[in-house]
């Protein structure tokens, strides 16, 4: 009886804060869409593409609401920076897991521990202090999707990196026994046994990874020089969306500020596309 | 009348049979072969031969080393921590236990199946196309060839042809045994170990299971563990039975497989195979 009891109240708590969770989601669309709303309506839909530039007003029709240049200057940055982090993390992971000797293998793993602790304005100022210099040393002005780039891939490299070393040490041991039995090499059993096994858990580090390179805004704000333009090359600077929010959002009013909310729902966007888009390929890759 | 083991256990296990006889030379040659793990002994010097191209059956209760005495042939035993293994052993004049053998060379061929079926996280092709282009036995050309004929062997390519890139986990337990049984095939290996292979199987794969090992005698040097004492009896042809002695395995009797069962030399043996101790 006390315990059906105890039952009924643990499904009850458990219920709440599944509804919390899922509350919060809804409710911070929701704000999203309602703070929206005025500059959605005096802009409309077309503007945000089509717009010459963006030089917004807090009323709608003297300004410019091109948000696309901002929009590839988020893709173009975190994209870079997974695509140079998720090799150098799932690298560093292997060596941890199955090359490194145990006393090398636990130093290093705090060290990489250590580095996603690193609060992500000292990497700001890493970049701005010392390899924006080493840029503009090259190619002037320094402040660039470069610098972004590469600060967002020291971020996210630990990120995906201990969840890869995590993903590799759960990668059962009769998989591994059935590989030694078969005589497989180390690069055979990793390649062909380990990643297959490990692979749900390697994405959603790279997700994880991806999701914190779209979202800082921090150390690129400080890094990237935050002119609003398409780049054309590594050495462009350019302006993220979460950089155009923190920058503007002291001064914005009206529309303006309606706008910025605007751009925090296309990273909203972003994000969920996402997410469906690593659910899909998660689901493709079901085995296991 | 009580039996103790102090008693019963001989220094040296009785051999039933003479020394290997010139048709079935041994393949396999333990000299004083013991497996540690940490303090504990799995098994206690153990001088033992297995003759080439026959089914030799271990059998006795749990935890006296039958597996750990596999798991020596094929070196696995270098994945358990703390284990150590001493004596000698000798495959087919490879030197096993030294630290200069080719260990992955030797997996090629002793292969192994394990009484959970295990096969790899990855599609019915690649569970076979993995080992064999690891070995570089093939290459990506002549694959296919091979993998057809390996799953052929054991009876599985009329249920599987169709969906070779399924995932291998889709195979049922007994399929995915004759996978792994398939994947070991593939490297035309000497020697196959098998854990009992049938015990986590339902009769009928069992039954199927059993069937494929006796079409392997003759072709391939096969070591079974097996708990089910009918199941050794009707397919092996020599058996060793190991038992439990004062906190280590030791081998007490071996020899043809029905003078170990009908005329067992040894009282512990008798016990056992009639039931009573065990």
């Amino acid at each position: 009886m006390s315990r059906s009891r105890t039952d009924r109240w643990l499904l009850v708590g458990l219920r709440a804060s599944g509804a919390v969770t899922g509350a919060v989601v809804l409710l911070v669309i929701a704000f999203l869409l309602i703070e929206s709303w005025p500059a959605s309506r005096h802009v409309g839909l077309s503007r945000w593409i089509t717009d010459p530039s963006w030089y917004p007003t807090s009323s709608a029709a003297d300004g410019r609401f091109n948000l696309v240049p901002m929009l590839w200057g988020t893709l173009a940055a975190a994209g870079i920076a997974v695509a140079l982090a998720t090799p150098l993390a799932l690298l560093s992971a292997v060596f941890c897991r199955f090359y490194a000797p145990p006393t090398i293998a636990r130093f290093y793993r705090r060290m990489i521990q250590l580095l996603a602790g690193i609060p992500s304005v000292v990497y700001g100022l890493w970049g701005l202090t010392a390899l924006v210099p080493l840029i503009q040393h090259f190619r002037p002005p320094g402040t660039s999707l470069l610098a972004g780039a590469a600060v967002l891939t020291l971020m996210i490299l630990p990120t995906i990196a201990l969840l890869a070393d995590a993903a590799l040490a759960n990668v059962p041991g009769d998989h591994l026994r059935a590989a030694a039995a078969a005589g497989l090499s180390r690069p055979g059993t990793i390649r062909g046994v380990v990643f297959p096994a490990a692979r749900a858990g390697i994405f959603t580090g790279i997700l994880l990874g991806t999701g914190r390179a779209i979202g800082e805004t921090m150390a690129v704000l400080m890094v990237c020089g935050n002119i609003v333009q398409t780049p054309t090359s590594l050495f462009d600077p350019i302006r993220t969306l979460t950089a155009n929010i923190a920058l503007e959002m002291a001064y914005a009013m009206g529309d303006h500020r309606s706008a910025l909310f605007v751009s925090g729902l296309a990273l909203m966007a972003i994000v969920i596309a996402l997410v469906a888009m690593a659910d899909r390929i998660g689901r493709g890759y079901a085995y296991a | 009348m009580t039996m103790t083991p102090d008693t019963l256990i001989p220094t040296k296990p009785v051999a039933v049979t003479v020394p290997p006889r010139p048709d079935h030379p041994p393949i396999i040659r333990a000299e004083n072969l013991s497996v540690r793990y940490g303090d504990h002994r799995a098994f206690d010097q153990v001088t033992w031969t297995i003759a080439r191209g026959r089914i030799t059956a271990l059998i006795g209760p749990s935890g006296c080393g039958k597996t750990s005495f596999l798991t020596c042939l094929n070196r696995l035993a270098d994945l358990v921590p703390r284990c150590s293994v001493a004596g000698t052993l000798d495959i087919d004049g490879m030197d096993v236990l030294s630290a200069a053998t080719d260990v992955i060379a030797l997996r090629r061929r002793v292969g192994m199946i394990f009484q959970k079926p295990n096969p790899f996280p990855v599609s019915i092709r690649r569970n076979i196309a993995l080992p064999l282009l690891d070995h570089r036995l093939c290459d990506r050309r002549t694959v296919d060839d091979h993998i057809e004929r390996t799953l052929r062997a054991v009876g599985l390519w009329g249920e599987v042809k169709d969906r070779l890139n399924q995932s291998a986990f889709c195979l049922s337990g007994g399929q995915q045994q004759r996978l792994c049984l398939a994947r070991a095939l593939a490297l035309k290996p000497d020697i196959l170990l098998l854990d009992e292979p049938c015990s986590a199987l339902d009769p009928i794969s069992s039954g199927v299971v059993e069937d494929l090992i006796v079409s392997l005698r003759g072709r391939y040097t096969v070591v079974i563990v097996t708990h089910n004492l009918a199941q050794a009896k009707r397919i092996a042809d020599d058996a060793a039975f190991f038992w439990l002695d004062g906190g280590a395995g030791r081998l007490i009797e071996h020899g043809p497989c029905r003078s170990v069962f009908e005329n067992p030399a040894h009282p512990l043996t008798r016990a056992y195979i009639h039931g009573a101790r065990g």
